[in-house]
């Protein structure tokens, strides 16, 4: 597959940061929307119950696209679930694709997601993401739990909580000025870089805005926030010496702005744009159709998932892309990976390597097997183990400690 | 100069004084909750009351905004001051009773429940209280402020006409058992009855009777117009208007600038667009009225206006930064015959204003510049995007491009900062003043001298002493 390639925010211009608290949001902006890519209609709530948009969008030949995570009530199924990865969906239609159950605890939680479009918190999203891309087992090794082996990797059914609880998030956004041609955020908590989106069009984000930010994030966001540290503006400063006149003044504005943009670009998108792989299946949809005249057809464009290089360190991102023919992004959404979060992509991702053999997997991480399934265990991916070996292997601890 | 660096302090605290009681009245704004804008504003009264207690009484001459004046009041009449000498005392008086009777009548009788329920009870809040009913209309007081008149009359043992009083002391059958001379009294004890009755009694009492009786909305509308008051009318527009009545106010000439502006605001843009004539007209005749003898008088000015995203204000002032931006944006144009507007959105027309994007405010503070202006006004909340930016490039500005300031710029805000207990400031180079009402403009420009350090305390006391006289000699 593409592994390997780096991400590019080709036709993406950042705007001015604007900052509350520890929150800081860089607005990405676009010169004209992707042609030919939208928020599916069920997602927008405004136009949900409009059937002319859908039928516009399916004679303009318009895909539509369902955010990974977004909580939807599809068809046929009254309670309301979140798919698991982006979907492309024909306008008119609202076929249920894989997905996830919320458990919803508490009064408040279950008014919120009635009628409301939002998403599932950042743990279970990236839970369901990290899932996505390790796959499962093909050959059903005995280490294995049946149900691994016959459902794929699976997360449980998750609990959820409003992210109206993280501090300082929900008035960073309520104060937040949208652009006028913004397509999305990049969102910073305490300077750590937390979140990347980006839409193909400015009004499926304004539509997007509130929901998204509101309800996405979890653990790691929320410690961050406690931090309550204000965040410096970033300021390029003006060179005094060189202003005599007006037009030099506003020359030297201009500087400073440029030279904060390409200082944020360079600075602290780097992080995401260079640490990130393309990895796991793309799938292709849209009409094919060639960039030239009698030039190789490709389709109009493809979804990607995204995985952190599994050497890294801290500050990994996963996420999903969307590239359109040019290989320019029409879609990205990126969430920061929790330590443990990260423990647990590197340890699946090598288990994937090693085509779930637990033995080679060890070996490549230099371990024995029996440290393999105590990390296993310890990361909270011991459901994933065949029970009896587990419980073997946590008799042989006691008896070890009991020594 | 005489004043000691004491003084410089106790002038700068009164300054910063007299602008939070002219720009926050304690509610929601876009940044900060409104239990921050009180607890601020509220040390801020205590603090001064505290350590200038002759001044205080002296900012009710100011232009200090309707919320903040009722404070005042209750300060002064719930701790007065004993050893005052008499001459000081005769002029907080006269500044109580002026200053209540220009204040809208709800809010006395707001100020009068609360005292009496907080038990302030010596000379000085009976004789205020007293003097102040008797110049009322106290048929129709009794009626629309029922429950206030009631308090204060009773609580300032003040004696009201016989049928006031039944109507207001008696239980409810003994004050329906007989008739009542006074027209507007009969009127409520008949509306009991029957609704062709209710359309004689005011709007705001007519409507609970209107729902007692069952009259449809649009009928009721039509035969209560003539008793309702210009703001009533004009917030009923809407209304009147999805039930195909003629609007209730043909004539927006008589609508103060401020409230005309949250009008146009609160319609949809194609429905001003379609409107445009009337409303521009309208506008510009409110500006001139407010301008005054002032009109025409300003040198070339130049006015910077926020639109963005948080000129929306908050749920408690809808829109009110937005409303102030394009009232001072007519202002200006009656001040000043050459005048240009910076829309920070790049918007050419005003009418249209609608409050969205970010807020970079040095662009058109730049092109405003570039037009060539004696004065520079800007109209914003102050939460710029890069405020270091700003801050600079405005310093640089007055330093290296301007340095003998031939340009004069001031930064009008809407919005008061509860934290730092002033408005939010541009730039050290650029005064910041707060706004509550465009009509107070001029006053405000000259209580900016004293922020610049080159007057103090005694020039103050002075000028306040001198505003307080001449107040009060309008009045009488």
């Amino acid at each position: 597959m593409n592994a390997g390639r780096h991400l590019s925010l080709e036709g993406i211009t950042t705007g001015t940061a604007q900052r509350w608290g520890g929150v800081r949001l860089v607005p990405l902006s676009r010169a004209e929307p992707v042609p030919g890519l939208r928020l599916h209609p069920m997602a927008a709530e405004d136009v949900r119950d409009d059937p002319a948009l859908a039928a516009e969008y399916e004679d303009a030949g318009t895909c539509c696209y369902v955010p990974h995570a977004y909580v939807l009530t599809w068809d046929g199924d009254p309670e309301p679930s979140a798919a698991y990865g982006t979907r492309l969906i024909p306008p008119g239609r609202s076929s249920a694709p894989r997905r996830v159950h919320l458990d919803l605890r508490g009064r408040r939680v279950r008014e919120s997601v009635r009628g409301r479009a939002r998403f599932l918190p950042m743990r279970s999203a990236v839970d369901g993401l990290l899932s996505l891309f390790a796959g499962g087992p093909e050959i059903a090794w005995a280490e294995w739990s049946r149900r691994l082996i016959r459902d794929g990797l699976s997360a449980p059914a998750l609990t959820t909580y409003l992210g109206e609880e993280i501090e300082g998030l929900a008035e960073a956004l309520r104060v937040f000025e949208i652009h006028p041609d913004q397509c999305g955020v990049a969102v910073y908590v305490a300077d750590v870089l937390a979140s990347v989106h980006l839409y193909p069009h400015p009004d499926d984000y304004r539509a997007l805005h509130t929901s998204m930010l509101l309800d996405l994030f979890g653990e790691s966001l929320y410690m961050y926030g406690l931090l309550r540290t204000g965040v410096a503006p970033l300021y390029a400063p003006l060179r005094e010496r060189e202003v005599r006149s007006l037009a030099d003044l506003r020359r030297e504005v201009a500087r400073s702005r440029a030279g904060t943009r390409s200082g944020h670009d360079s600075l602290m998108v780097s992080s995401l744009t260079e640490g990130l792989y393309r990895n796991g299946g793309e799938i292709a949809f849209g009409r094919w159709e060639s960039r030239s005249e009698g030039g190789p057809r490709s389709p109009m464009f493809r979804v990607g998932w995204l995985a952190p290089e599994p050497t890294r360190g801290d500050g990994a991102h996963a996420g999903e892309i969307i590239v359109d023919a040019h290989g320019r992004p029409a879609y990205l959404k990126t969430l920061r990976l929790s330590t443990g979060q990260v423990r647990r992509a590197r340890l699946l991702s090598t288990l994937r390597e090693a085509d779930w053999r637990s033995a080679e997997a060890a070996d490549s991480l230099g371990i024995t097997e029996s440290e393999l399934v105590a990390r296993l265990d310890r990361t909270g991916l011991g459901h994933l183990l065949a029970p009896g070996l587990l419980e073997a292997h946590r008799a042989e601890r006691r008896r070890a400690a009991r020594r | 100069m005489t004043d000691t660096y004491a003084d410089l302090l106790a002038c700068e605290d009164l300054l910063l004084f007299a602008g939070a009681a002219i720009s926050s009245t304690g509610q929601r704004e876009f940044h900060g909750d409104a239990d921050a804008q009180r607890l601020s504003l509220d040390f801020l009264h205590e603090y001064v009351h505290g350590t200038l207690p002759d001044l205080y009484a002296l900012m009710l001459a100011l232009h200090v905004n309707d919320h903040n004046a009722t404070r005042i009041v209750h300060t002064l009449l719930s701790r007065p001051r004993s050893e005052a000498p008499p001459e000081e005392r005769a002029r907080e008086n006269g500044l109580i009773r002026r200053r209540l009777a220009l204040m809208p009548p709800q809010r006395v009788y707001r100020l009068f429940a609360r005292l009496a329920a907080e038990r302030v009870n010596n000379r000085r809040t009976r004789a205020v209280m007293r003097d102040w009913i008797a110049g009322r209309a106290l048929d129709l007081d009794a009626l629309k402020y029922r429950a206030g008149l009631r308090a204060a009359a009773r609580h300032a043992r003040v004696p009201l006409p016989d049928e006031v009083a039944r109507f207001l002391f008696s239980a409810p059958a003994a004050r329906r058992a007989r008739p009542y001379a006074s027209s507007l009294l009969e009127a409520h004890r008949r509306a009991h009855y029957a609704a062709r009755d209710l359309y004689d009694l005011p709007y705001s009492v007519a409507e609970g009777f209107a729902a007692h009786h069952r009259v449809p909305r649009a009928v009721f509308l039509e035969g209560i117009a003539a008793r309702a008051t210009r703001a009533e009318r004009l917030r009923l527009d809407r209304t009147a208007h999805r039930h195909g009545l003629a609007p209730p106010l043909a004539d927006l000439a008589s609508v103060p600038l401020l409230r005309l502006c949250s009008y146009v605001l609160a319609l949809s843009p194609s429905e001003r667009r379609a409107r445009r004539a009337e409303l521009e007209q309208a506008l510009e005749r409110a500006a001139l009225r407010t301008a005054g003898p002032l009109a025409g008088t300003w040198p070339r000015t130049a006015a910077v206006l926020d639109d963005s995203h948080s000129s929306t204000g908050s749920r408690a002032r809808r829109d009110r930064p937005l409303a102030l931006a394009l009232a001072c944006h007519h202002l200006v144009r009656a001040l000043a015959p050459e005048s240009s507007s910076h829309w920070v959105s790049g918007r050419t027309d005003a009418l249209t204003a609608r409050p969205l994007g970010p807020t970079p405010l040095i662009e058109p503070i730049l092109d405003a510049l570039e037009t060539g202006p004696a004065r520079v006004v800007v109209v914003s909340d102050g939460y710029d995007d890069t405020p270091p930016l700003l801050a600079d490039a405005l310093t640089l500005w007055r330093r290296r491009v301007d340095p003998d300031r031939s340009v004069t710029m001031v930064h009008l805000s809407p919005v008061w900062d509860a934290d730092s207990s002033a408005p939010h400031r541009l730039s050290p180079a650029v005064p910041t003043i707060g706004l509550h009402d465009p009509a107070v403009l001029p006053s405000l420009v000259e209580l900016a001298r004293f922020g610049e350090g080159r007057l103090g305390l005694s020039e103050l006391r002075g000028h306040l002493i001198t505003t307080a006289d001449a107040h009060l000699g309008e009045g009488s």
